[in-house]
């Protein structure tokens, strides 16, 4: 199969950038190796100060709200995080302190948000709480098997009756200026988020809780049906295992489903994401990119990828593959003309570019342009 | 210090990071809470039963081996085969006749076959469904597919001359669908690769897949089947032929479940066996011409079955369907029908099945097509039944789409 360009990895980035070349008319394929880390997404992009409009506009087009109001957003501990441009889910404060009296409202046999640390983070802040756990009749049957009572379980059961959910709310409320509670809402309808929002008198916060992030999910299955609707080839479930390669051009690479019918382009972009996703690899004694074996920054002593103090900042976490100024992947000291590397897999070795959400957006869009203005040259 | 190369786990469970992402895709887990999920079904479970056997719970008979935790999960590890392992390791009980009658499609259909019009009739009766709902615990809800008069290995015999008469051949693998219930598609198979210029020839009489086998418990049977396949393929592959399949799920078995679950060596055919809207889109690709028909129109949705989206080949079937001038072409949502094979069948996964799948049903009601187009039988049994619109393979569309010599 041929097209403009293969995307190997389907998340944040792979899906931005192939979003912006189909809608530019370019043909696309993304090879997706299992879920990502949209399922893990905090729900806020960072180091998104410069032109957010773009990356609202794109979101936009694909159904999801984002807002752009530098400020603070509460994370799970209690505590407050500086963000810019984040999901409707999340509320920016433009201060640290989010209220004085917070009801924190969770369900009960639900272990993957955690009220108790919450309260004491923001107690420490001078917000008093109260925390209720709601016992809700339709929730019983996800309690009988309470290994798998997860976000994405209850969303689904929120998305059919959250106006229960906002009935018992409104009669716990006592003087409570904010209502906390965990994001399992809007899993398909994220209309639910503003109702609840009117539906409840006081300020609702939708707080991060354990993985799966059910706006991660939303957002990835937005994106990716936007991107079906452009025209894209999303292949779920393959993986790229090798390339051919032939005078520092990339012309077609193979995977592990199609076998020898290879996936033809022009241009190729690696957002195959950092370890967990197994864009890179490391054993005992080398760190790899598995796909087109490109150079990897790293220490060359072992010991010196970590740091034996857990907590701390760890070496290895910086790591990624090396690229020359315009993102072109480097192997064997040398730019290949037509890879290029875009989101985590990039470590941070391009700061500037920021980290997590912000580094895959940004990257994509870059990469993206390039490609466009080089065939229009 | 070269211990990390060497060790790897069954399906490779000890890859799991208890990341979670398997159980937001499991369609089980949405409507069956007996149902422990994929997670710890899987490897999580798998742990506890490499200790000790006592812990495998007979809750995993509500797995529909869909695979969608495969396709889901970021670390490659084999939720599903482990899922399917252990049931085919750990369940010892007996298999009930009602199993053993849903899973022997082979058997049944070569019963059924010379009384079709009969056992058609008797079949679609209320009276009959209460009867096999009492007995045998088949819903009584559920359509049941229809069977053919005239088997398609019948057919073939009397045009085996005509065929060999083409200069290119390739075997095609049939399954018991085509050959009991809905020869026409394997017909329309033929006038598809007959106007590419190849001829088709059966195997040397192959036998039922074994799928059902394999989710109802028969290893033994399902093996047997399955050494046999293996044998009457080589003979195909050696003769230098490549053997097509027209359902997803024969193909996925004959490729990937053989060797991972019945630990059948199918290493010398494996690459093969491929889904002839593959090999038709490789041809087209390559330059080959397909002449259509102008006036052909139809505005046609694709359903991946899960199956598909484990191999990794739905792509084929959607690009030859955009190929064809006059199709107006929907992508429905990746998501499960609910009837997985014989699961849907049993009266005690009934309600399950059809509220999986009703999303899916509520996408095609929305999206009102002349037809839904979907590479795996049972899908098509399933939503036929549920939503009234009409379902068929995407190479039964292609073939109404050309014009050949004969038409």
């Amino acid at each position: 199969m041929k097209f403009n360009t293969v995307i190997i990895g389907g998340g944040l980035a792979g899906l931005t950038a192939g979003i912006s070349l189909q809608m530019a008319g370019k043909s696309t394929a993304i090879i997706s190796e299992g879920q990502n880390a949209l399922h893990f997404f905090s729900g806020s992009l960072e180091s998104m100060e410069e032109a957010p409009q773009r990356v609202v506009d794109l979101f936009a087009q694909a159904g999801i709200a984002l807002h752009y109001n530098p400020g603070y957003r509460l994370m799970p501990m209690g505590t407050l995080k500086k963000s810019t441009l984040s999901l409707e889910d999340i509320s920016l404060f433009p201060e640290t302190k989010i209220g004085n009296k917070a009801l924190i409202v969770s369900f009960s046999g639900y272990h993957d948000f955690f009220c108790g640390f919450l309260q004491e983070g923001l107690e420490k802040q001078g917000v008093q709480c109260r925390v209720q756990l709601l016992s809700l009749p339709e929730l019983e049957h996800l309690e009988k098997s309470p290994s798998e009572m997860r976000s994405v379980q209850i969303a689904r059961t929120m998305d059919l009756i959250w106006e229960n959910v906002v009935r018992e709310i409104r009669i716990l409320l006592r003087d409570e200026d904010t209502v906390i509670l965990p994001q399992v809402f809007g899993l398909k309808d994220t209309s639910v988020l503003s109702r609840i929002r009117q539906g409840i008198p006081a300020q609702v916060v939708f707080t991060g809780t354990l993985p799966p992030s059910v706006p991660g999910i939303r957002t990835q299955m937005l994106l990716k049906r936007r991107y079906e609707l452009l025209g894209g080839t999303y292949l779920m479930g393959d993986q790229a295992t090798g390339a051919h390669i032939h005078d520092r051009t990339i012309h077609s690479i193979v995977t592990h489903n199609l076998g020898n019918h290879f996936m033809e382009a022009e241009n190729f972009i690696l957002a195959s994401g950092s370890f967990f996703s197994k864009g890179l690899r490391s054993n005992p004694f080398e760190i790899s990119e598995p796909v087109f074996g490109l150079d990897v920054e790293q220490a060359e002593d072992r010991s010196d990828w970590y740091n034996p103090e857990f907590m701390r900042e760890q070496p290895y976490m910086k790591y990624g593959v090396t690229t020359d100024a315009s993102l072109h992947a480097i192997k064997g000291g040398e730019p290949i003309k037509n890879l290029y590397a875009i989101g985590s897999i990039l470590g941070e070795t391009r700061p500037e570019l920021g980290t997590g959400g912000g580094l895959a957006i940004r990257s994509a869009l870059e990469v993206a342009d390039q490609i466009l203005k080089q065939t229009e040259e | 210090m070269k211990l990390q190369e060497y060790t790897s786990s069954s399906h490779n469970f000890e890859e799991c990071m208890k990341c979670t992402v398997c159980t937001a895709y499991c369609p089980v887990l949405q409507v069956n809470p007996l149902y422990p999920g994929p997670k710890q079904a899987g490897p999580d479970g798998e742990r506890l039963r490499l200790k000790d056997p006592f812990f495998f719970n007979y809750a995993l008979k509500y797995c529909l081996n869909c695979k969608r935790c495969e396709v889901a999960c970021p670390s490659g590890v084999k939720v599903a085969d482990l899922i399917q392992a252990a049931r085919i390791k750990y369940d010892n009980s007996p298999v009930k006749w009602r199993d053993r009658m849903l899973a022997s499609t082979d058997f049944m259909g070569h019963l059924a076959r010379p009384f079709a019009p009969v056992v058609n009739a008797v079949t679609g009766l209320g009276v009959t469904k209460t009867m096999m709902d009492a007995m045998f615990k088949i819903d009584r809800r559920r359509t049941f597919p229809s069977y053919s008069a005239r088997s398609f290995e019948g057919w073939m015999g009397r045009h085996e001359k005509e065929q060999a008469a083409f200069p290119e051949q390739v075997a095609y693998f049939h399954g018991c669908y085509v050959n009991y219930n809905n020869p026409r598609l394997g017909k329309d198979l033929v006038k598809v690769l007959n106007a590419l210029g190849v001829g088709v020839q059966l195997l040397e009489k192959e036998k039922c897949c074994g799928i059902a086998m394999i989710t109802n418990g028969m290893k033994a049977e399902a093996t047997k089947n399955a050494n046999h396949n293996v044998k009457v393929l080589s003979k195909a592959v050696d003769k230098g032929l490549m053997v097509l399949t027209t359902s997803s799920t024969c193909t996925l078995t004959l490729r990937d479940e053989y060797p991972s679950l019945l630990t059948v060596d199918n290493s010398a055919v494996r690459d093969f066996v491929i889904m002839a809207t593959r090999f038709i889109y490789e041809r087209l690709e390559k330059g080959a011409e397909l002449h259509f028909k102008p006036d052909f129109h139809k505005k046609v949705a694709y359903h991946t079955p899960c199956h598909m989206e484990k191999l990794g080949w739905g792509v084929f079937s959607e690009k030859l369907l955009r190929m064809i001038p006059g199709v107006e072409f929907t992508m429905l949502d990746s998501a499960c029908c609910g009837i997985a094979g014989t699961y849907g069948f049993k009266r005690e996964n009934y309600e399950a099945s059809q509220a999986i799948g009703k999303p899916l049903f509520d996408q095609i009601k929305t999206v009102n097509p002349d037809v839904v187009a979907c590479d795996c039988e049972t899908c098509k049994w399933q939503i036929e039944m549920s939503t009234g619109y009409p379902v068929a393979n995407p190479i039964s569309i292609l073939a109404e789409a050309i014009e050949t010599n004969k038409d």
